[in-house]
This record gives structure tokens, sequence and C-alpha cells, in this order.
């Protein structure tokens, strides 16, 4: 195993720190008589690597779109050294069989530790709770469940799972979309659809659930995560249930902190997601709730699709886009460029914070005696997007073309160096 | 100007431009000639993905009077209809050196991508896209009210126009409210709040939910089309209290000014948003905007192709797909 010795980088914090890796864990001092590689890291900050808790990999079922492989390429690529499986694959991931492929699959890439995440009813119909404890008790050990891609919209079934999964200290991550108000949406509904004549997604579909789960949750006082906040009100209601002591975390997209359902004028389905970008308050109101805490997390929502599922008519389009390998640039942007953030903090936000709320062990800090998932960043350093450069096998960013701060240099995952930005490309090892 | 895609394509003066121009077509073919060799050698192609007979055929009338040759391509209903389609057809179109594609397509935006794209070079006319836009309906209908109630030239100043029904669904609604303020005249949206999107307010309209209380102060009243289907995703309870409420009947008529004009873009639910006695009654222009169509089409085809570097090939191919 490697023995390695990084000196001169900076922390979260602006001090200098020097680690020492040896055995894949950071060690105090290195064993005597190991010749490790010095890495001089002047001018690079070191971070724990980020966790993602919303990935999709589309493994089984659309290697065409990502693989477990070329999606952990793109996740260490953007500095993760742990991401989350969606279970949206096909079949979808709601038995103990599909969960431990998945996971195995990651295992064996090695190049960042793959949890997935099973789904809440099988099928991901919402009508009958999947084996959640079967997943649970798998290799996997999930511990995540969620239809992402359809909300688990019957309240009844929805209090019964995130009963249930108390049993093994579980989390219903809820993708918070009313069906019946939304079918057929296009794009965030206001002036902007208006003009447009695409069907409206209204903020309510989205808050109306939130404020259901938050009530459910505090009934029957059960983790509550709520997947992808893009509204003003649904931090607000967040905001006000954690006042109130529910047990409710929630995450927040790079997109949604960046971009506005203006980009939708243009009719290129790149920009079409779910939940769709909404206006230039909500992005506010979630850059303030992200600040301040009512936000817990940022998480990528991860969805590679293939050229053809972008390359046509809007409402014929695929939801979704890549974001591991620009998440942190976008949100060093946005927040800690804009000032409403330290790095300190970012970093909570993309590492420790999910890393707590998933009960990742050995990810979210540099720790002694602890596995050394880390990533060396240049934060004076800007890269040009160009999406036929992602490691990602989908190339559906909507950043193409611009120009972001802050360089994933280094990444280490339990001490391997498993990614090397090498030029302006960069590249992956193994 | 390349491309037709909306109405915010066009500024005011050209806008009475294409409306001037249609005049002028309109006036020479009353006379003798009947056809233009203006287009000759150009090749205009039909690409409707859903059905409209009466804006194909308007449009293929308008190119043939201009000598164009015209290629009508259907792919309504087929696999085409949606998904990666549009590009291998626009590649195909590109492969026969189209020289304009006028698009009908059930997806807003769909024409936008067609000349956004680097799928093709010809220019796109937008013959309706979804619930978005239908440019050339919105051109005609303001040469109709020019013609009635504007000096047949300059602008509709001083006029108030009634939009009355599913606005939320009517790309041309949109394309009207857009052209007909860029003109100068008002517009008052009439509909239940169901069929009026969110975010009308930005439109600069003023919003009714009474006809009755407008229908006195307007000097034109456009009728859109209300699909039954609506009924069902419970856009309004039963079509009678629609029709109550919404519908242009004889009595609604026999309020309105002396001199004001009745339209609609057809096709007609008669006795559900217009009554048979109102649409055949003799304030009713709707079937001389079929025949302002056909001009103000020509003069589109005319002001967007003139100019243009010409291919060469000779007839009228039908394409079935």
């Amino acid at each position: 195993m490697n023995t390695w010795k990084i000196e001169n980088a900076k922390n979260s914090l602006g001090e200098l720190q020097q680690i020492f890796i040896s055995e894949g864990l950071v060690v105090q001092a290195l064993p005597t008589g190991s010749q490790p590689t010095v890495i001089n890291a002047e001018g690079l900050h070191i971070l724990p690597g980020f966790v993602d808790l919303h990935t999709h990999l589309r493994e089984p079922g659309r290697e065409d779109a990502e693989t477990v492989l070329t999606g952990s390429q793109a996740a260490v690529a953007g500095g993760f050294t742990a991401i989350s499986a969606m279970p949206n694959t096909l079949p979808v991931a709601d038995t103990a069989g599909v969960v431990e492929q998945v996971f195995r699959l990651g295992k064996s890439h090695g190049l960042c530790d793959v949890y997935p995440i099973g789904a809440v009813t099988i099928d991901q119909k919402g009508t009958h709770l999947a084996e959640l404890s079967a997943m649970n008790q798998s290799e996997a050990r999930v511990r995540i469940f969620s239809d992402d891609g359809h909300c688990v919209s019957d309240p009844l079934v929805m209090r019964r799972a995130l009963e249930y999964v108390k049993t093994f200290d579980g989390l219903i991550a809820q993708h918070a979309q009313d069906p019946r108000l939304t079918e057929n949406s296009q794009m965030n509904e206001g002036e902007i659809s208006a003009r447009l004549g695409l069907k409206g997604w209204p903020a309510v579909a989205e808050e109306a659930i939130i404020a259901r789960d938050v009530l459910l949750a505090e009934h029957v006082d059960s983790r509550l995560h709520i997947c992808h906040l893009t509204t003003a009100g649904g931090v607000e209601i967040v905001r006000r249930a954690k006042e109130r002591g529910i047990k409710v975390t929630a995450e927040v997209t790079p997109h949604h902190l960046l971009l506005t359902d203006e980009k939708a004028e243009s009719y290129d389905p790149v920009f079409k997601v779910n939940p769709p970008l909404r206006t230039n308050s909500d992005v506010i109101a979630l850059r303030e709730g992200l600040a301040d805490g009512t936000i817990d997390i940022i998480a990528t929502d991860h969805a590679p699709h293939p050229n053809e599922a972008k390359d046509c008519e809007w409402s014929a389009a695929a939801f979704g886009m890549v974001g591991l390998e620009t998440a942190f640039s976008i949100a060093y942007l946005t927040m800690v460029q804009s000032g409403l953030m330290t790095l300190a903090d970012l970093v909570n936000r993309m590492s420790g914070a999910p890393a707590r709320i998933g009960r990742y062990a050995g990810h979210g800090e540099i720790k002694v005696n602890s596995p050394a998932n880390v990533v060396l960043v240049d934060l004076a350093a800007t890269w040009h997007v160009e999406r036929e450069h992602l490691h990602s096998k989908s190339k559906n960013t909507p950043f193409h073309g611009m120009e972001l701060p802050g360089v994933i240099k280094k990444t280490f995952h339990n001490g391997a160096l498993v990614y090397e930005n090498l030029d302006s490309r960069g590249g992956v090892k193994k | 100007m390349k491309h037709l895609l909306s109405i915010n394509d066009l500024s005011k003066d050209e806008a009475i431009n294409v409306l001037d121009t249609a005049g002028e077509l309109s006036r020479l073919s009353e006379g003798t000639v009947k056809k233009f060799p203006t287009l000759r050698g150009r090749t205009v192609v039909n690409l409707f993905f859903e059905d409209s007979t009466r804006t194909r055929i308007s449009f293929e009338a308008a190119a043939k009077r201009l000598s164009a040759d015209v290629i009508n391509f259907s792919a309504k209903g087929s696999s085409l209809s949606k998904g990666e389609s549009l590009k291998d057809t626009a590649l195909t179109l590109q492969a026969m050196g189209a020289d304009a594609v006028v698009i009908r397509h059930g997806a807003s935006g769909a024409p936008h991508q067609l000349a956004r794209q680097q799928w093709m070079t010809g220019t796109v006319i937008n013959a309706g896209d979804g619930t978005h836009e239908h440019p050339t309906q919105a051109l005609l209908d303001a040469f109709t009210i020019r013609r009635h109630l504007g000096q047949d030239s300059g602008d509709l100043q001083g006029l108030r126009i009634a939009i009355v029904g599913d606005v939320l669904h009517s790309r041309v609604a949109r394309s009207n409210v857009l052209l007909l303020q860029k003109l100068g005249a008002k517009v008052v949206l009439i509909a239940p709040p169901t069929l009026l999107p969110v975010g009308v307010a930005s439109w600069g309209a003023e919003v009714s939910y009474s006809l009755d209380a407008e229908i006195e102060s307007v000097d034109a009243i456009m009728m859109l089309r209300v699909q039954r289907e609506r009924m069902d995703d419970l856009y309004f309870p039963t079509e009678r209290e629609y029709s109550r409420n919404f519908g242009l009947n004889l009595e609604r008529i026999n309020r309105m000014k002396s001199d004001a004009i009745v339209m609609h873009p057809g096709p007609m639910n008669r006795g559900l948003e217009i009554s048979a006695e109102s649409a055949d009654s003799a304030r009713s222009v709707i079937v001389e905007q079929v025949a302002n169509g056909v001009s103000i089409r020509m003069a589109v085809l005319y002001l967007l192709l003139s100019g243009t570097a010409r291919s060469e090939s000779n007839s009228t191919i039908e394409v079935g797909v």
C-alpha cells in the first residue's frame, strides 16, 4: 500500500496542514523506514472527499447513459469519494439482489464508495413497500430509501415507510412532487412558462408534499430527507419544521443554486430537469437556506442521459443534468465567492453533513486513523467546462462553455490516488 | 430576418411591412395575374406533424402562387412525431435542398430547434407549435382587423380587441397578444381563470372573467376554439356552463358596437364557443380570415425568401410517412 506525505496544503479553515497516509488511513506519523511519496501541495487546499447523497448511475439497465464505473470516474474527477446510487434502474433497485449488485460493482472498481439507495416501494410504483429490511441486511447495508424520480405520493405509504425504517435508523428521501399537479409538466409554472407555452410545474406541487411529509415525520417521529429542494416556499416549510424539532434534512442541487427558468427560453432540453429550474427569487432563497443551515447539504442529482434523449424537442426530452464534475465549482461560485458562506461551511455541506445523514463511516472529515478520503483543490485556478471532456458517459451538462472556479487536482480514496488532474482535461487512475 | 418563429422576431415596422406586402399581393391577385414568378426554383416544404388541413393548404396555395415547388411532408401519427425524428427529418430536408420549411408541430419550441440546431440551413416558418405561437395566424388576424377597422394601412392604435376562451392552450392567443399590442391595440383576454396561464399578468393585456362586462366596448372579438376534452381535465364543469358564460350568441352580438367584427381562427365548435347564427352573422369575418391567410403567407414567404440563393427542381411532390 502506498504511503503519502502531503505537505504545505491548507485546510478548509485556511490553516497549513500536513497529513500522512499509510495503509489507506490518515495517520499521525508514518511508520519508521517508510518512504512516502511526497506531494508539495503549496497553493492547494486539502479537504475531506465530497459525499453525494443523490446520484444516478443507470446501471443496471441503461449502461448506454452511465455505468457504475463511468459514474465513479466522474465522481472522483469532481472530488467525491462517496456517492449514492438512486434506485431508478432497470430493474429497479427494490431487492437485496439489485442493491448488492450495484454495491459490488462499486467496490470492484474501487474508485469511490458506492452506496446504493433502495426503492421505497416495489418497482417504484408507490403502492407496496419493497423489502426495506432485506436491503438493509444485505451486503450493501442500505439505509436510505427513495422512489426518486417518483414521489411517494400516497400519504399512507409514506407514513408506513417512515415508521418502518426506524427499526434500523433508516431514512426516507422524498422526491416531493404531487403527481396530479404536475401531469405532463415541463417547466416551472410562471411568467416564462406562460410565454413559452410549456406546461407549468407549480411550486405548490413540491411544497404541498414537503408540508405533508414533515408533519408525518413529526407524527411518527421518524427521519425524513427532502431531495432537491427548489422553491422559496419549500425552504420556509423546512425552516419552520426544524424550529419545531422535526427530524428533517434537505438537499439542494448545484444547478438550482445557479440557473433559473429563463434558460428554457432557448428551448434547449439540456435545461430540462426534474424538479425544474425556478425563478431568481427561488435561487436567492435556496442560497440563503443553504447558508443558514435550513438546507443541510448539496447533492448533485447527477442524471446522465444519452445524446438522443436531449437532441430533440423540449417536451420529448428526458429530465436531468449531469453534475458530479461541476458540483464543487458551482457551489464554490454561488456560495463562497458570493460571500454567503465560508469554505469550511461549504465543505461541511458537501462532505461532513451528507456523511452524517447517510451514516457513511469513514467519510466527511479528515481524521487520524480514519480512511484517507481526501481531495486536493486549487481554489485560485479556473477551468473551462467542455462537455466532451467530461468523464461521465453522458454529456448533458448545462454548464458547457462556462469558466468555473476551483480545480480538483487529486482525489484519494482509502489512501489510493484515484484521480489526478494532469492537464486541463484530467485523468482517472485505474 | 431569416426565420419567422415568433411574433417577437418582427419589429413593429417589419410587421406592418408584412401587412402592407400582403395587401399589395392581394390587390394584384384580384386582377388578371394569379401567379407570380418570384420564387421559381425555390423549394418550400410543408412539414406537418399535426393535422391541419386549412393551414397546410393555405401555405401550399401561397407558395404555389409565388411559383415555388412545394413538398408536403406529413409525419402525423407515426413514430416520427416525437423524439429524434425531428432531427432526422431535418437532416432529410437538408439533403433534399429545402429553401424553406413550414413547420407545424405539437411540441412548443420545435421550430426554434429546427432553426437553431445545425441540422439544416433553410428558412424556418412556424405554422403553429404546441401551445406556444402561431405567428402567421396573428398576422392574418391583424390584416383582417386593419381592413375592417383601420385605414387598411398603418397600425391598430385605438382599437380594443377581445380574445375569448382557452387562452392557456392557445398558440393563436399568444401570437395575437404580442402582435396586436405591438401594433398599438389594447387587448383584453376573457376566460375562466382555469383557462388563463399563471403568469398571464406579465403579458400586458387586460384580463377579464366576464364576457358580458366587455362585449359592448370591443371593436373586434376573437373566439378561440375550446376542445371538448378540456372538460375532462376539469377546466370547466360542463359545455353548457362554458357556453352560457363564454360563448358568443346573437344576444351578445347585438350588444356589440355597430362596426365591431367577429373572428375565429377555426376550426369552430358551433354551439360551444360560438353559436351558428353568430358564426354566420353579418359581423362575422371568419371566411375572410381564411382568404387573407393566403395573402399573408405569400407575403411572409416572399419577404423571407426573396434574395436568398436558388435551388433547381420543378414539381409538387407528396411525401407520406
